[in-house]
Order: structure tokens, then C-alpha cells, then sequence
């Protein structure tokens, strides 16, 4: 059967008996049969939780607000009594016994589980090459990277292996892989999705999004795992007031500079004028501080997951210390070093208060903008192993990206082409804290004015 | 030995009696459970888990705070301290530095620099199981809340130590914080102790930990002073080292720890966001404190002529201090008898109203219960002596009726059944 | 203006190894060496940055005072089966091989 690319089809095709779950479980298990192996997107089926779900759906009254809909999620997010491995030899058998809070929800919603999704080990990296269990293959072209951190996540979506993924993003990690696979993803606001039994990388940066083909889908899929949670302290339920035309963006100068391919660049004109045909207002501002977004984020960030990787002595579960792949050793090295006496005030300390003149730098931008326009990355994907054996340059990828975790602002990534080797093009949007809708609204008003279809690679 | 200025320095721990764990849901009671039955994805440390605080156990804190004399910051919050060993399951302990709940305060003269809540770590033991030496780990405890007392180096004896301690322990009971029991490990001590031999403070202290009991801090820190002073003596130099306390040998021994584990890496928790606690709560829960110990024991001076030891024997557990408050207030002139037999015969076990022991009282001393038309003659008059407290009492301020009753008794001279006269006071009042 | 050593030192590294509990093997203390020296180094340029009237941000969301009041059942509590499911128990108790050092602290 062909498959639907959006919950409303999905819904609509169920609810006329077009097909049933069970049918679309079919469908998308013959398909992660077929290509799972070569594409290396799941790391754990979960073929039995999904069709005992699946006809649970097909014997309901069909109202949940996600019933039908299949989903997958990074390994990072732990599922009660299913292997959950974060991408890492260390967890290679770990089965946790209790589930993250946002799975919970998408189970109680209707969503059917149907596995789990591969991912740079820890969350660390950007193109899925650090994944200890063999690097997730871009479904556009094989020869390249499907993003990371949360590679799975895209490349599930692009392979039409699910339709609808979770990912996390610490520093571009669900932008990305939306980018590079011609999906929508958010990256919401820190602090309004729950991050309870998601295995943490950099507690003050993490967050939890979702990915799918439409806009609309991914404002869906928010609005159900969002919300106060009773295990999460560093959750509220704030969303700001805004309107609904006359948006004015913002363009950074300080992002396109060189280093940006200039493909990259004029896709995202082509796209500014796409939205003024729209009447949406553009301004050139300045965001000089973003300079020192990357050293910020490369001292906070492993200092964090220093932290939270301690946790990792084999004693109650997972193997040895030794076990950890060189880049989380890598990290874990870093961050010791940046907090360890004698250095804490330099350079730990020092980020803390460099962090605190961005965010304001870019809560100034937004009293006179709505939202920020930019690349999510400084190409469109790159060939595998290509930038591996310069671990700097790997986080020069990160530029983009490391702004909205930095100041807790939420971003979209939205795919707005194809580049001429034919892989996926997208810019991202960004908007003040808590301000999720302006990004939903701006983002439909594109897909509008565009026509927009969902595309899969195959 | 007395040519060394001893000085001591404590850290206390104490295990508030809290529902539940410091940032989870467990019990905080974990005494008799079998091992590794009481914890959760938060306290056991699995990946994923995020804690949240207790609100108890602010409470509980900032009322110590508060009967210590400690100023309550306005700002306070909570620190990651890292290091490894595997009873402490995240790799870190969820503790405070820089802005801890209380700071400053005093105890008997003795400073006190800062008091901060903490997260317990798990227990370990250590065994031989078929010749092979093993640690076996119960993280029931991991997580608990514990809330550490530190005091400036300012103590010069073992006696003042152990004045300090029992204090602590009182006040903690007065207050409903915690039994605050060495024995049972709700109450635990870290003594740092250095000698001085010119007043000044000098450049080592010695940890002294794993101090259970109130007999053996006593024996340790004794056995701690003399080995140091023996050191000093011979010209030996004495080097900063934690050590235990070994009961047999009746010495202290070096405890092998890592050099390095001292560099803890504190950054502030992110998963927890701070606590701001403004001056109005402080104030309203100043002023739903109760009587301390040390106002009690003035008072119970001043209001009952009572001997010291009469008094601390009496004030040592407040639910026997307020029963012999009621006592004396149903008869006053029987206070000294009241006194002698709750101290020295432990009374007021067999007679859980105060009431009743006072008729014990008089049946003891034979005296019999005056009669019901000498009673009603006694309290007819003193309604007629006492027209302002009457006028008191109508106006609602029904507790003047404690003082109506005492009149009563003295023109009795003590021979009222407490009961009558009450009974009897009122139903005349409401006529 | 603090003068940062931006390259670091073998000891150094071994140092920070034993802080973060990782056994290193020479090859792998051959390989960080340069690569965490390289990013140290590019990190530093934040000394060049004014934060002397700058507080410090560890939280973006700006929430206060948020915790639990005591609830009616356990929550989380979980059965002595599922805490070991991911490893041995021996009577009940976690096993491993004897720790012959005191804690720093407890």
C-alpha cells in the first residue's frame, strides 16, 4: 500500500477503513526489513509492541488525538522492558524498567511504537558517525551522512520507515538530521518538555522534539508530549501572546559569513522572498556575542555530560568505564578538565557568564523582531567520514545551532529544496523563548505559499 | 598534654524525619526493609532519572536553622559534588556550597558556620564470600535527606562536644525534625581535630569519622587527642588524613583515601531549579516556633523553683515537660510532689492524665478529697474575690480559668479533687 | 586577566583521567593530548570577553521554588527484581570486589 506522509491522511484513511493499523504496520515493517541492514536506522524492532497496539487501534472508536500513528524514537529515550542502548557498546543490554514520560504520553495518545532508532553514541555528534553500532546512511544518497546526533530519527522519516520520530537536541541534533532529510523538526524552548527518563547529555541544554514531514504534524505531535510533569522540576507551561500577521524576521549577519556554501545561501534568499511575496518583513540585526557561541557550548556542554556520565560504573547496569567510545571519553576528559580546581573560574565559570551575554543579546534581538532566520548548517550533508579525523571542524558544524540552546529559545527546521547533487535543502527559524506558535505560524505560511508536498527518498 | 590547645571542629549529620527521600518519592524510613527494596530510578541513579526536591525537608531545615540562630538565605540552591565509589550511584552527590539554607548561628556559645541539606549515599558492607573479599551495596539509604550541621573549629574539649551534641539532639526532638540517635544513625559525626601549640590554628586537621555512638566519641576523640599529642611531643610532623576509630585496639587508624578525590567539581544542578525564600516566611515560621529547650529550662527555674537536675530530667522530653506543666497547673501546691514522683518513680507512665496522678498524689499523702459543699463554698467565693478575671473569662479569655482553679485549690489547701473544681468552676461561670 | 596554559600536559591528562574515573591506555593519552589541547585552546578565546559585571546563567527558564509536597503512595519505588534486572544479585545486596579505600566523605 502506499503510505500516508501525514497524520491527517493516516487518520482519515483509518477512519474509512482505507487500510487498518495492523495494514500499516505491514508496511512499514516489510520496508525496515528490507533496507534496515544496509541503512543501519533502527537498533531495536519492536514488532510485537506494535501489532498488540496496532489492533488495539483497529478495535478502538478512533479519537485519541495520535491514534494510528507510527512512531519511533532515538535510543536515548528509555521504553520499559525494550533495550535502550543510547546509541552506545556501554548500554549495549540494558533494559530499563521504567519509560520516559514523553513515550508514555505518545502511547497514551494512540501513537504505535515500532522501535528504536539508532544515534551517536550519548547523544555526541553531529552525523551519526559516532554510533557504535555502524553509522545510519543518508536514505537520499547513501554515500552520505544522515545528520546526527539523532540520525535515526531522520532517516526513519525519509525512508518512510515511520511517520513520526523523537529526537533530542543538545546543539542542532533534531535540526540537523530534519535538514539534511528534507523533514520538519523543533527544538522547542528548554524547559517545556519533559526530560524525565531520557538519558541526559548537557542537563541546562538538552531538549526533546519531534520530527515529521508537515509542519502541522510536528505542531500535533508538540502539543501532546508538551506539558508539566510531576518528575521534571525544570518544566512550566508558559507560551506567549503573539499575533497572527505583520511578523517581521530578523537576519543575523554574523551567520551568513563565510564558510556558508553558497547554495546553502541562495536557497535561504529564494526563501526570504518567497515569505515578503507573503508580507512578512525582514531586517537585517546583529547578534555580535555568537562569535563565542561555539566556546560556550564546548565548555558548558561536556562539563555537563561529564556529570551526567558518571553515573556509568557497571555496578547496577551497563559495562565498564572502559567501555565508553573514544568521543565520549573525549568529553568526559574535556569537562573534568573545565571544572576540575584551578580551572572551574576560567573556564567554566567564564562560559556561565558568557552564556548570560548572549541570552540577553538575543532576548534584546526579539523586542524588535518575531522570530530569526538561518541556516541550520554550513552545507547540505557531507560525504561519510569526511570531516571525522578533524574533531574541531566537526563542531564548526554546530555554529547554527548552538545559539537556540544556548539562550533556551525554540527553532524549526524546515526543508525548502534540493541542493544540485539532489540532497535536501532547509533553513530554520527561531523565535523567543516560549514562543513555539510563531514558528508553527510562520512555518505554514511557507508550506502554503510553496505548495509544499512531503517527499520521502524512497 | 595541657601544654597543646586542643581544638575540634564538627560536622553533623542528621536525618530529618521526612516522609519520603530528598528528591524522590521513596520512604525516607528505610530501617528493617530488606536491602535494595526501597529505591527508584531517582535514588538508584539509572540513566534518565531527574530529581525533585522534598519540600519537607526545607521546612525542617529552616526551622533549625532558625532555633539555631541562623540567618535564613533569601537565595539557595543546589551544587553537584562529584567523585566516585560505589555506594554514591550518580557519580556525584546533590548537595549546596556556595548558598546553602542556613548560615551562621550558634549553640551554647559554639559558632556555627552553615547548615545545608544533602542526599545520603547508599550503604556498603564489606564480607568474605568463599575466600574472596567482597563490598556489598544497599542503596535503600541512597538519596535519604540529611541536613549537615557545620561548626567552626571553636571547640576546646570533649566535654563541650558532647554538651553540643546532646543539645542538637534536643532541640532537633523539640522541634519534631528528627530523633536525631547516634546509635541509630539518624544522628552522625565528623570530628576535625588538630592540637596548637601557639593558640593559633594550625596548618593539618584530622578527620575523625564513623563515630556511632556517644560512648565511643567520648573514647575516640581521646584516643585521637593523646596520638596526636604523643606525635607533637616526639617532634613528629602531623599530616592532614582521615581516620576511624578502632573499639578494640582503642586507638584511631588511618583511613586509605584517594589523593586526588578531593577536587570535587561542584557546578550548580541545573535539573533543580532554586529555592527564594522571602523574608514574610521566614518570620511566619519564627513565630510558630515553639519553646526551645534553653527558654524552657529558664522558665521551668523561675516559674516551679526546681533543681537543675529535676529540670533536666523533666525538659528532656517535651511531651513529660508539658504533662508536668498541666499537673501543676491543675495543683499548684503539689508541684514538689509532682516533680519527685515523674523524676524519681516515672509516675506519669501509669497515669497518662495528669489528672489522674494528682489523685494518686493525695491518696499517697492521705488526704482526702474535700468535700462537694466545701468545694462549691471555695469557688463561690473566689468568683466573688476575682470579679476582673471573671469578667476575663466571659470576655473569652477562657485560659485565666488555670488561675481561677489554683485560688480555688489554695483555699482547700490542696485537698480539691481537680476534676470537681473544674467541672464545678464552670457550670458556675456559664450560669 | 588570568594567563590560561592552553597546551596541556601529559600529567595533565592523566590527571583529569583519574578524576573522571577512565583507565587510559598510552596510545589513547597519545591521541588526546593534542586534540583536547587544540580545543582548550580555542576555548580560551572567551578571556578576551568583559564578564566582570556579568552574572552567570545555569538555567534559561527562570523558574523558582519548584517542588513536591509529600504525596500519598511511593511513586517510583521499584521491586528488588526490577532494580536487578540489568545485573547479579547476591542476597539482595549489589557485589563487587572489596573497596579497600575509606569515602572522602559521607
Amino acid at each position: 500500500m502506499n503510505l500516508p506522509l501525514t497524520i491527517k491522511e493516516t487518520q482519515e484513511g483509518l477512519k474509512s477503513k482505507k487500510f487498518s493499523a495492523v495494514e500499516l504496520v505491514d508496511t512499514y515493517l516489510d520496508k525496515i526489513k528490507k533496507y534496515n541492514d544496509e541503512f543501519k536506522i533502527f537498533l531495536t524492532i519492536t514488532e510485537e509492541v506494535a501489532y498488540k497496539k496496532a489492533k488495539e487501534i483497529d478495535n478502538s472508536d478512533l479519537t485519541l488525538p495520535l491514534f494510528g500513528v507510527v512512531g519511533s524514537y532515538k535510543d536515548i529515550f528509555l521504553t520499559k522492558g525494550i533495550r535502550t542502548t543510547a546509541g552506545s557498546k556501554i548500554l549495549e543490554n540494558f533494559i530499563p524498567p521504567y519509560s520516559a514520560t514523553i513515550i508514555k504520553k505518545l502511547e497514551n495518545a494512540g501513537v504505535i511504537s515500532i522501535g528504536k532508532l539508532n544515534c551517536d553514541a550519548f547523544a555526541h555528534g553531529s552525523s551519526g558517525e559516532n554510533s557504535d553500532f555502524g553509522t545510519t546512511l543518508n536514505p537520499w544518497n547513501k554515500e552520505y551522512t544522515a545528520g546526527g546526533s539523532s540520525s535515526g530519527s531522520g532517516a526513519v522519516l525519509s525512508s518512510n520507515m515511520s511517520l513520526i520520530s523523537i529526537g533530542t537536541d543538545t546543539c542542532g541534533s533534531i535540526r540537523l538530521p530534519a535538514n539534511y532529510g528534507y523533514l520538519v523538526s523543533l527544538k522547542p524552548t528548554y524547559g517545556v518538555i519533559s526530560r524525565y527518563g531520557v538519558i541526559a547529555m548537557a542537563s541546562s541544554l538538552d531538549t526533546v522534539g519531534p520530527l515529521a514531514h508537515t509542519v502541522p504534524d510536528v505542531e500535533t505531535v508538540f502539543n501532546v508530549i508538551k506539558g508539566k510533569d510531576y518528575l521534571d522540576a525544570t518544566v512550566t507551561e508558559k507560551s506567549i501572546n503573539n499575533k497572527d500577521s505583520k511578523f517581521k524576521i530578523g537576519i543575523p549577519k554574523e551567520f551568513f559569513v563565510g564558510g556558508l556554501s553558497k547554495e546553502i545561501e541562495k536557497n535561504i534568499s529564494e526563501v526570504i522572498k518567497i515569505y515578503k511575496k507573503e508580507h512578512v518583513e525582514f531586517v537585517d540585526v546583529s547578534l555580535p556575542s555568537t562569535k563565542y557561541a561555539i566556546s560556550v557550548y564546548y565548555i558548558i556542554q561536556p562539563a555537563e555530560v561529564s556529570s551526567n556520565l558518571s553515573r556509568f560504573d557497571g555496578i547496577r547496569y551497563g559495562g565498564l568505564r572502559d567501555t565508553f567510545g573514544e568521543e565520549a571519553k573525549r568529553r568526559i576528559m574535556l569537562g573534568s578538565y573545565v571544572l576540575s580546581a584551578g580551572f572551574y573560574d576560567a573556564y567554566y565559570e567564564k562560559a556561565m557568564k558568557v552564556r548570560t551575554i548572549i541570552k540577553n543579546e538575543v532576548d534584546e534581538i526579539f523586542t524588535k523582531v518575531d522570530a530569526l532566520i538561518a541556516p541550520v548548517a554550513p552545507t547540505p550533508a557531507f560525504k561519510l567520514g569526511e570531516k571525522t579525523n578533524d574533531p574541531l571542524s566537526m563542531y564548526l558544524t554546530d555554529i547554527y545551532a548552538a545559539t537556540a540552546n544556548l539562550s533556551g529559545i525554540p527553532a524549526i527546521a524546515i526543508p525548502s529544496g534540493f541542493s544540485d547533487k539532489k540532497l535536501p535543502l532547509g533553513f530554520q527559524l527561531m523565535a523567543p523563548r516560549f514562543g513555539e506558535d510563531i514558528l508553527f505560524k510562520l512555518g505554514k505560511i511557507f508550506e502554503i505559499a510553496t505548495d509544499y508536498k512531503p517527499k520521502v527518498a524512497f | 598534654m595541657n601544654k597543646y590547645k586542643i581544638i575540634i571542629g564538627l560536622e553533623v549529620h542528621v536525618e530529618p524525619n521526612t516522609k519520603q527521600k530528598m528528591f524522590c518519592r521513596c520512604q525516607q524510613d528505610h530501617f528493617g526493609k530488606i536491602p535494595n527494596s526501597n529505591t527508584c530510578p531517582i535514588c538508584l541513579g539509572l540513566p534518565g532519572a531527574l530529581p525533585y526536591i522534598n519540600k519537607e525537608a526545607i521546612d525542617k531545615i529552616i526551622k533549625l536553622g532558625l532555633a539555631l540562630g541562623s540567618k535564613i538565605n533569601n537565595f539557595s540552591r543546589f551544587y553537584r559534588k562529584h567523585y566516585f565509589y560505589p555506594d554514591l550511584p550518580k557519580g556525584y552527590q546533590t548537595s549546596q556550597l556556595d548558598s546553602p539554607f542556613c548560615v551562621g548561628g550558634e549553640l551554647l556559645g559554639k559558632k556555627i558556620n552553615h547548615i545545608h541539606l544533602e542526599e545520603d549515599a547508599g550503604k556498603l558492607v564489606h564480607e568474605t564470600i568463599n575466600g574472596e573479599k567482597v563490598s556489598l551495596i544497599d542503596f535503600n539509604r541512597s538519596g535519604s535527606c540529611l541536613i549537615e550541621i557545620v561548626t567552626e573549629p571553636v571547640f576546646n574539649s570533649v566535654i563541650e562536644v558532647i554538651a553540643f551534641l546532646k543539645e542538637l539532639q534536643l532541640i532537633a526532638r523539640y522541634l519534631d525534625i528528627s530523633n536525631a540517635d547516634m546509635e541509630k544513625g539518624s544522628m552522625r559525626l565528623e570530628a576535625n581535630i588538630s592540637l596548637s601549640s601557639d593558640g593559633k590554628l594550625p596548618n593539618y586537621k584530622v578527620e575523625l569519622k564513623n563515630i556511632n555512638s556517644f560512648k565511643f566519641l567520648e573514647k575516640a576523640i581521646n584516643a585521637e587527642i593523646e596520638r596526636q599529642s604523643k606525635a607533637l611531643d616526639s617532634g613528629e610532623k602531623l599530616i592532614q588524613e582521615t581516620r576511624g576509630y578502632d573499639e578494640i585496639k582503642k586507638t584511631t587508624f588511618s583511613q586509605r583515601t584517594k589523593a586526588d578525590s578531593h577536587d570535587y567539581r561542584y557546578f550548580p544542578e541545573a535539573d533543580l531549579p532554586p529555592v527564594e525564600i522571602n523574608s514574610n516566611e521566614i518570620e511566619k515560621i519564627k513565630l510558630e516556633l515553639i519553646e526551645l529547650p534553653e527558654a524552657k529550662r529558664k522558665r521551668f527555674a523561675e516559674k516551679y523553683k526546681l533543681s537543675k537536675e529535676y529540670i533536666e530530667i523533666l525538659i528532656s522530653d517535651l511531651k513529660r515537660a508539658d504533662y508536668f506543666e498541666e499537673a501543676s497547673r491543675l495543683s499548684p501546691n503539689l508541684i514538689m510532689s509532682i516533680a519527685n514522683l515523674m523524676v524519681n518513680k516515672n509516675f506519669d507512665k501509669e497515669f497518662p492524665e495528669p489528672a489522674g496522678l494528682i489523685k494518686k498524689i493525695l491518696e499517697l499523702t492521705k488526704v482526702d478529697y474535700a468535700n462537694l459543699s466545701n468545694v462549691e463554698e471555695s469557688i463561690d467565693k473566689v468568683i466573688y474575690e476575682n470579679p476582673d478575671v471573671i469578667n476575663s473569662f466571659k470576655e473569652g479569655k477562657e485560659q485565666v480559668i488555670g488561675f481561677l482553679i489554683g485560688q480555688v485549690q489554695k483555699m482547700l489547701n490542696g485537698r480539691g479533687d481537680p476534676r470537681i473544681i473544674q467541672q464545678k468552676l464552670l457550670e458556675k461561670l456559664h450560669e | 586577566m588570568i594567563h590560561l596554559m592552553t597546551r596541556l600536559t601529559k600529567k595533565e591528562v592523566l590527571h583529569v583521567a583519574e578524576l573522571s574515573n577512565l583507565k587510559l591506555s598510552e596510545s589513547e593519552v597519545k591521541k588526546f593530548l593534542p586534540q583536547l589541547s587544540k580545543i582548550i585552546e580555542y576555548v580560551s578565546q572567551l578571556s578576551e570577553v568583559d564578564t566582570k559585571e556579568t552574572k552567570s546563567t545555569s538555567q534559561t527558564m527562570g523558574l523558582t521554588n519548584v517542588y513536591r509536597e509529600n504525596s500519598g503512595d511511593s511513586g517510583e519505588t521499584l521491586t528488588q527484581e526490577e532494580v536487578f534486572s540489568n545485573t547479579d544479585e547476591y542476597n539482595g545486596f549489589f557485589k563487587v570486589p572489596a573497596i579497600l579505600e575509606g569515602r572522602t566523605n559521607k
